[in-house]
């Protein structure tokens, strides 16, 4: 049978992106999530302000974008899942693919929790539902919050929204990687840029909108001389991108071998560092009014994450003249943002269970996303929701995907030496041809900069217990959930691989795959 | 603002606007968009 033969039976069996465009909307769905939104602006503003440009495009240069590659290079050379690919890379390798699944198994749970709360919020925006006090309301009237326990009681606030998110995602998943993965980006990538740029727009005319975009931008060059700004940097980069989890090694296994994936690449790191350009823009703008509207510098409204989202927006959409609108163009954004995010993550864990288990699409969704929704449902819809949700965001991302990533990143450089077939593999269709500096900076550059952002972070995790909570909950759902992925990881690539599933498409030359 | 930040913001925009702007470009230079391929996972 022609190698052609075999690519087109392959994408009819295991699914496949239309065309080049529909993958770098994929994938650009995947990588613009909840991080750019809330966590950018923050980390740009605490590392230096305008001068945390500078290890940002280093970070972004030397290891964001070979990162990325390395991931397209496995995904697109070996057509397979992340365990299917590292199996076919060197057999060995597979638990990598598989500790990458659990983790996004983990991600994807708790991950709908905050989409759900986002999606409450859009609708909380248009009457101000929080009132005068948006934090008591946020942990004492919508999550409920009560002792940092593990709790059964369910607030219906939360759980109905998360059940219509889950319901969303396992429809979108049943119909499959074009109709379900492609179509959902295709639509909802430019609503998203549309709506951003709309809420940029509105939040730079308001009254002290240049405050704040002078904190942003002011630079502190002396920032410059500081480790842990590069630290921040690199981090900032990496947990942007969804690199090394197996995201972008799947995505990439649904594309034509005749794409250029490396010029693919730069397109979806540029989209990802400028939306994330875009967002600083906004919400710095937006926190400026609000420092000026409240008599205080601008360092006294400023934060992330959940704080910035939750928080402090509610706090601004009720001072701010058409606040209304910033709140559901706002949180309508989180919620697009997360779900096309999520979508990706999801598919991870369904493309490696299809592809060891020879499922059908319809029920591999079911198989894994049933099981996720039900742990989601179980876990953050409850009073305990958002300790349970802390203590596992923080530790998967610090001690589950940056380790999984530095352990990949030294087995395909220096255990399996595939940079140099992956790299001829790229170059054959790619604009952007890779060679020793590519290699220098994947096999040296990266997982030196990795690894003192990942002992910075451990360091500072022993020294002190992660937000002061208890050690039965940092020792389950932290320290626990993290050491479980991996254990996951190796049972899981015991596990033998269907007789018809081939192993050997590491051996044909890559020039014949092109023909 | 001051000065600094304008200048800092503009670069900013510049490098990853540019950049993304330029990147566009290179790739629909080196492999124009083809038709759709409809494929469908069973």
């Amino acid at each position: 049978m022609t190698v052609a033969a075999n690519s087109s039976e392959e994408a009819v069996k295991r699914g496949a992106f239309s065309s080049r465009t529909v993958f770098i909307l994929a994938a650009i769905g995947s990588a613009v999530g909840l991080g750019n939104i809330w966590r950018f602006p923050y980390v740009a503003y605490e590392n230096g302000g305008g001068a945390f440009l500078i290890p940002y495009l280093v970070a972004l240069l030397t290891a964001g974008l070979p990162f990325l590659l390395m991931d397209y290079g496995l995904g697109h050379r070996f057509r397979g899942s992340a365990p299917l690919s590292f199996a076919r890379l060197r057999r060995g390798t597979e638990f990598l693919g598989w500790w990458q699944v659990a983790i996004c198994f983990l991600i994807a749970i708790y991950y709908a929790a905050v989409i759900a709360w986002a999606l409450r919020y859009t609708f909380f925006s248009v009457d101000q539902a929080w009132g005068e006090d948006p934090e008591t309301y946020f942990f004492g009237d919508f999550l409920q919050a009560g002792d940092i326990e593990v709790s059964t009681d369910v607030v219906a606030g939360v759980l109905v929204p998360l059940v219509i998110v889950w319901l969303a995602v396992l429809v979108v998943m049943a119909l499959g990687v074009q109709r379900g993965i492609g179509i959902t980006s295709l639509f909802f990538i430019p609503v998203l840029v549309v709506a951003f740029v709309v809420l940029v727009i509105q939040a730079l005319t308001l009254d002290g909108a240049s405050f704040g975009l002078d904190a942003l931008f002011s630079p502190d060059w002396g920032a410059l001389t500081e480790p842990g700004v590069w630290a921040a940097a690199y981090g900032q980069i990496f947990f942007s991108l969804s690199i090394g989890f197996g995201i972008m090694i799947t995505y990439a296994s649904y594309v034509d071998r005749r794409t250029d994936m490396t010029g693919s690449g730069m397109v979806v790191g540029f989209s990802n560092s400028g939306f994330e350009l875009l967002a600083g823009i906004g919400v710095f703008a937006a926190l400026g009014f609000m420092a000026q509207a409240q008599g205080v510098a601008v360092d006294a409204v400023a934060s992330d994450g959940i704080g910035l989202a939750f928080i402090a927006f509610p706090t601004l959409i009720s001072e701010a003249p058409g606040g209304a609108l910033i709140g559901v163009l706002f949180f309508g954004s989180l919620v697009i943002a997360g779900l096309t995010s999520l979508i990706s993550v999801i598919e991870v864990v369904i493309s490696a269970v299809r592809d060891k288990f020879e499922m059908t699409r319809v029920g591999a969704s079911l198989a894994v996303g049933g099981p996720a929704a039900v742990l989601s449902l179980l876990l953050f819809s409850t009073t305990s929701g958002i300790y349970v949700l802390d203590t596992l965001d923080h530790f998967i991302n610090q001690f589950g995907i940056l380790v999984v990533a530095v352990v990949s990143m030294l087995v395909v450089a220096w255990g399996a030496r595939a940079l140099r077939m992956l790299a001829a593999h790229h170059n054959l269709t790619g604009s952007l041809q890779l060679g020793r500096t590519w290699f220098a900076l994947v096999s040296v550059i990266t997982p030196v900069a990795l690894t003192y952002v990942l002992v910075d972070a451990f360091v500072a995790d022993v020294k002190d217990a992660y937000e002061g909570y208890p050690g039965w909950l940092l020792g389950t759902f932290g320290w626990g959930a993290a050491a479980a992925v991996v254990v996951v990881g190796v049972l899981a690539s015991l596990l033998p691989w269907r007789s018809q599933t081939p192993m050997d498409i590491a051996v044909p030359k890559v020039e014949e795959e092109i023909r | 603002m001051s000065a600094d930040a304008v200048l800092l913001m503009i670069v900013a925009m510049a490098v990853l606007w540019g950049g993304l702007v330029v990147a566009i470009i290179r790739l629909n230079r080196h492999e124009p968009s083809a038709p759709d391929e409809v494929h469908r996972d069973l």
